[in-house]
C-alpha cells in the first residue's frame, strides 16, 4: 500500500495534466466559458444572501452581518465538498473504458475530481476577498496563515471520503442516491446557514463530531470574525481524523481495485 | 531471454446472475455480507493454466473463438487485470492497442487529447513534443488536429488512437483486433508499422480472427480453446488445425440449425401447406427441382450423373430450361434410365445402411401432408415442407470425401443422399434437386424428368443419392431443395431450402459458380513468380 501511495506522487504529471484537462472541457462550447467558476459561486451566494436577508426572518441570526460575507465563508468550501464527493461517485463508472481498455492508475481518478473542484474553490476566493473588501473587513495576516491550513485538511478529508465513494459505487450503484440526500442533510447540520453558537446545548455533541463543522467555523474564523483565529483545536482533531481517513480510504480503493475492471 | 512470460496463469470472472446480481448495498448491509460480497465467489474461468512464453522479438499470435479468453490473456499481459493464480511477467514497456482512443477527451481538441493520451500512455511531456508530428502526420489528421474530438468521425478517432500509441515506442505491442481501422490505405499503413516493428526486434502479441494474418506476419500461433492452451507452434499448422476443428462445429451447427427447420415445418404441417403462396407461376412447373435416380423398388440404388451417362442426347440436361413437364403422358416406361442405373449400384450400401451418423432424424415421419392443395411457387416460397406425402423423402444425407459433413471446400465431391419411402406403389414420380444461395439466387436445379429418366416404379423404402463430383461453387453458404414429386410437377414431398450447406475456398474469387480454368499468357506478359 505504501508503494502504491507512492506511485500517486509519481503520477502527479497526470494528475496535472488531466485536472488541466477538466478544466478546460467543462465549459468548453459555453458562451462565458471560463467566467462560469466566478459567476457559479455568485449567483449562489446571490440567491441564498437574498432569501435569507429579505424573506426569512433570521430572528437570532440577526449579529451576523454583514450575512452574505459569512454565509460565503462556508458556502464556497461547502461547494468544494459536495461537488467532489458527488462527481468522485460517479468518476469510476464514468471513466470504465480507461479502465477496462487501458493500463490506468485508477485512483487519480477520484484525485483529479476534488483536485479540479478545488480549481473551482480557489477561483471562487476572489469574489469572497471582492465581498471583504466591499464592506471594508480587513483580513489580518496573523490569521490568514490558517488558510492553507484549513485547506489542507480539508482536502485530505475529502480525498479520503472520495476514494471510498467512489470504490462503492462500483459495487453499489445506490451509493449516488443515497449520497444526494445524504448530503443535503450533511449541509443542513453544518453551520453555513447559521452560527454554530446557534446550535442549542444538546445537539452541540453531535455538532462536534460533524468534520464540515469545523471546517466551516475555521473558515468563518479566518475571514468573517474579527477576532483572532480561536477554533485551533478543533482544526487539530478535524487534521487528525482527515489523515486516518485518507488513509482508511486509500486503503479501502486499494483492497478493492482489482474487482473495478469486472464490475464497472 | 523471454519478453512475455505465463506460468499457469488462471483467470476467473465473477459469474453474473442468480442472486448477485440484485445485490445492492441495502441486501449487502442487512445480511452483513458486504465484505463477502465483494470477494468474488461464483467464478467462471476465462483462462484456466495456461502458460506460454514468447521470447524478444517474437510475433505471436492468439487464435481462437470468441470467449476463448484471447482478450483476457491480452488484458493480463497488459496489466489491466491480475491473474487469479498463476504468475505473469513481462519484461518492457508495454502499449497496448486494446481499445483505440480511450481516454480521449470529447470536449477538447485532438491536439490535446494526444498530450495526455500520451502522458497516461507513459511518455514524457517531452517525448510527446518530439513526436507529434510524425503522429499526426501517420493519422492524416494535419487539418483537423485543432478540432475537438467530438467533431471527428470514428475512423479518425481511432486512427488518432492507433497512432498514439504506436508511437508510444513499446517493447512489446499487444493488439487486439484493431487493424479493421480505417480504410484500406490505412490498414495498409498498419501492416507496414507492425513490420517495423518486428524489424527492429520488438515483441508482438497479437490477438485476431484474420487467420491469414497470423499466417504470414508470426512467428508462432497459440491456439485458445475455452480457456485452455490447445495449441501452440508453427502458425500455419495451428491454424490448420484451429479451422479443422471449427468447421466441425460448424457442421454440428449448421445440422442443428436444419434440423429446426425441419421440426418447425413438421410442426407446421397439417395445415395448409404455405396456403399464402401466391397463384405465381403454376405449381406443375419447374424444372429446377428433380433429379436422377428412380430406385425401383427397394434397396437398388441408381446413379446417374448429369453430364455424360443416360440421358441420350438431347438438350434438356445441358441446363437447358424448363422444359417443363406437360401434363404429360403417364407412361410409367423408363427404359434407358434403369439399366445405367443398376450398373452403378457399385460400392453403395442399400438405402437404409446408408444413413449417416449425424442421424438428426428429421420428423418427417409417417404423418403424410393432407396437400391437395396447390404447392407454392419454389421461387418465392420460404422454407418448408408441403406435398401428398405418398412418396416421402424421409431422410437426407449430405456427404464430402470424409462422410458426413455440411462443410465442403469448393471442388470437393459432394453427394445428397436422400432414403424415400412409398407407400403404395407409384408409378408416375421424378426427384429433384436444387441448390440455392442464401439470396435465394437458384445456382442449379435439376430433377429426373428434365434429364429424360422415364419413371417405370417405386415401392416400398429405397435411396436415391445425387453425386456431384465437383462442388465448383464459390465460397458461401447455401441450401438446398429435395423433391419427389409427378412428372407434371404435383409435389409427393417437398423440402423447400430445409438443408444447408458451406461451401470453404482459400481463394477470394467472387459470384456463384467457378469453373475449372487457367490463366494463359503470351511471352510479353510476364508476372512475378511467387515467393517460396
Amino acid at each position: 500500500m505504501l508503494a502504491n501511495l507512492l506511485r500517486l506522487f509519481r503520477y502527479r504529471g497526470l494528475i496535472r495534466i488531466l485536472v488541466a484537462r477538466e478544466l478546460k472541457a467543462r465549459y468548453r462550447g459555453s458562451a462565458l466559458g471560463f467566467l462560469w467558476s466566478f459567476v457559479n459561486p455568485l449567483l449562489l451566494l446571490l440567491v441564498y444572501s437574498f432569501v435569507f436577508t429579505n424573506i426569512i426572518d433570521r430572528g437570532a441570526l440577526a449579529p451576523l452581518e454583514p450575512y452574505a460575507v459569512f454565509l460565503f465563508c462556508g458556502l464556497l468550501p461547502w461547494t468544494w465538498f459536495s461537488s467532489s464527493l458527488n462527481e468522485s461517485a460517479g468518476v469510476l463508472i464514468v471513466n470504465g473504458d480507461l479502465i477496462k481498455k487501458v493500463v490506468f492508475p485508477v485512483e487519480i481518478l477520484p484525485v483529479v475530481t476534488v483536485v479540479s473542484n478545488l480549481c473551482h474553490f480557489v477561483f471562487g476566493l476572489p469574489i469572497l476577498l471582492g465581498f471583504l473588501a466591499w464592506h471594508g473587513i480587513p483580513l489580518r495576516p496573523a490569521d490568514l496563515v490558517w488558510f492553507p491550513a484549513v485547506v489542507a485538511v480539508q482536502l485530505c478529508l475529502t480525498l479520503g471520503l472520495a476514494m471510498v465513494l467512489a470504490a462503492l459505487t462500483v459495487h453499489f450503484r445506490d451509493v449516488k442516491d443515497l449520497l444526494a440526500n445524504g448530503l443535503t442533510l450533511w449541509f443542513f447540520s453544518s453551520p453555513i446557514l447559521y452560527e454554530l453558537s446557534a446550535v442549542p446545548e444538546g445537539a452541540r455533541a453531535v455538532m462536534d463530531l460533524n468534520p464540515f463543522a469545523h471546517l466551516a467555523v475555521s473558515y468563518q474564523e479566518i475571514f468573517f470574525h474579527e477576532r483572532p483565529f480561536a477554533h485551533g483545536e478543533g482544526l487539530l482533531a478535524v487534521a487528525a481524523g482527515g489523515a486516518g481517513l485518507f488513509l482508511l480510504g486509500y486503503w479501502f480503493f486499494d483492497r478493492l481495485r482489482d474487482s473495478f475492471v469486472e464490475e464497472v | 531471454m523471454s519478453a512475455i512470460a505465463l506460468d499457469r496463469v488462471s483467470k476467473a470472472y465473477r459469474r453474473y446472475g442468480g442472486r448477485r446480481r440484485f445485490a445492492t448495498l441495502k441486501s449487502a448491509l442487512l445480511t452483513g455480507s458486504l465484505v463477502r460480497h465483494l470477494r468474488p465467489d461464483e467464478s467462471f474461468r476465462a483462462l484456466d493454466d495456461v502458460s506460454l512464453t514468447v521470447a524478444r522479438g517474437a510475433a505471436c499470435g492468439v487464435i481462437g473463438r470468441n470467449g476463448s479468453g484471447k482478450s483476457t490473456l491480452l488484458k493480463l499481459v497488459a496489466g489491466i487485470t491480475r491473474p487469479t493464480g498463476g504468475e505473469v511477467r513481462v519484461d518492457g514497456r508495454v502499449s497496448a492497442l486494446i481499445e483505440l482512443g480511450a481516454g480521449f477527451h470529447p470536449e477538447i481538441s485532438g491536439r490535446e487529447n494526444v498530450f495526455i493520451n500520451g502522458v497516461m500512455l507513459g511518455l514524457s511531456r517531452r517525448e510527446i513534443d518530439r513526436r507529434f508530428d510524425e503522429i499526426v502526420d501517420f493519422a492524416e489528421l494535419e487539418d483537423f488536429i485543432d478540432a475537438p474530438v467530438k467533431t471527428y468521425s470514428s475512423g479518425m478517432y481511432m486512427r488518432l488512437g492507433f497512432a498514439v500509441a504506436v508511437h508510444v515506442d513499446p517493447d512489446i505491442l499487444l493488439v487486439d483486433e484493431v487493424l479493421a481501422v480505417g480504410d484500406e490505405g490505412f490498414s495498409l499503413k498498419c501492416l507496414d508499422k507492425f513490420a517495423e516493428f518486428k524489424r527492429r526486434g520488438k515483441t508482438i502479441l497479437l490477438v485476431t480472427h484474420a487467420l491469414s494474418m497470423v499466417e504470414r506476419f508470426c512467428d508462432e500461433a497459440v491456439w485458445l480453446d475455452a480457456g485452455r492452451k490447445r495449441l501452440v507452434g508453427d502458425p500455419r499448422r495451428v491454424v490448420q488445425m484451429y479451422l479443422a476443428d471449427v468447421e466441425g462445429a460448424e457442421d454440428a451447427h449448421l445440422a442443428a440449425e436444419d434440423a429446426r427447420a425441419q421440426q418447425g415445418t413438421a410442426a407446421a404441417r397439417g395445415a395448409p401447406p404455405a396456403a399464402a403462396a401466391p397463384p405465381g407461376p403454376a405449381p406443375a412447373e419447374d424444372p429446377r427441382v428433380a433429379e436422377t435416380s428412380p430406385s425401383t423398388g427397394a434397396p437398388s440404388v441408381a446413379e446417374t450423373s448429369a453430364g455424360d451417362g443416360p440421358p441420350p442426347s438431347e438438350p434438356a440436361s445441358g441446363g437447358a430450361p424448363p422444359a417443363v413437364a406437360q401434363p404429360s403422358t403417364e407412361t410409367p416406361l423408363a427404359p434407358e434410365a434403369s439399366p445405367a442405373a443398376e450398373a452403378a449400384g457399385d460400392d453403395e450400401t442399400p438405402a437404409d445402411a446408408a444413413a449417416p451418423p449425424g442421424d438428426d432424424e428429421t420428423p418427417a415421419d409417417a404423418a403424410a401432408p393432407p396437400g391437395d392443395e396447390p404447392p407454392p411457387d419454389m421461387f418465392k416460397a420460404g422454407e418448408g415442407r408441403w406435398g401428398s406425402g405418398t412418396v416421402r423423402i424421409e431422410h437426407v444425407a449430405l456427404e464430402g470425401p470424409q462422410g458426413a459433413a455440411r462443410v465442403f471446400h469448393s471442388g470437393e465431391p459432394m453427394t445428397i443422399r436422400m432414403r424415400v419411402v412409398a407407400d403404395r406403389p407409384v408409378a408416375d414420380f421424378a426427384f429433384g434437386v436444387s441448390i440455392f444461395s442464401t439470396d435465394g439466387v437458384c445456382c442449379y436445379g435439376t430433377n429426373t424428368h428434365i434429364e429424360e429418366l422415364e419413371p417405370k416404379g417405386i415401392d416400398g423404402a429405397g435411396e436415391v443419392a445425387f453425386v456431384i463430383d465437383r462442388l465448383d461453387l464459390v465460397a458461401g453458404t447455401y441450401k438446398l431443395d429435395v423433391a419427389v414429386h409427378k412428372r407434371d410437377g404435383f409435389s409427393y414431398d417437398y423440402h423447400r431450402l430445409l438443408y444447408t450447406f458451406r461451401v470453404k475456398s482459400t481463394a477470394r474469387d467472387v459470384g456463384i459458380y467457378r469453373p475449372r480454368h487457367a490463366w494463359r499468357f503470351s511471352g510479353n506478359i510476364r508476372f512475378k513468380t511467387p515467393e517460396p
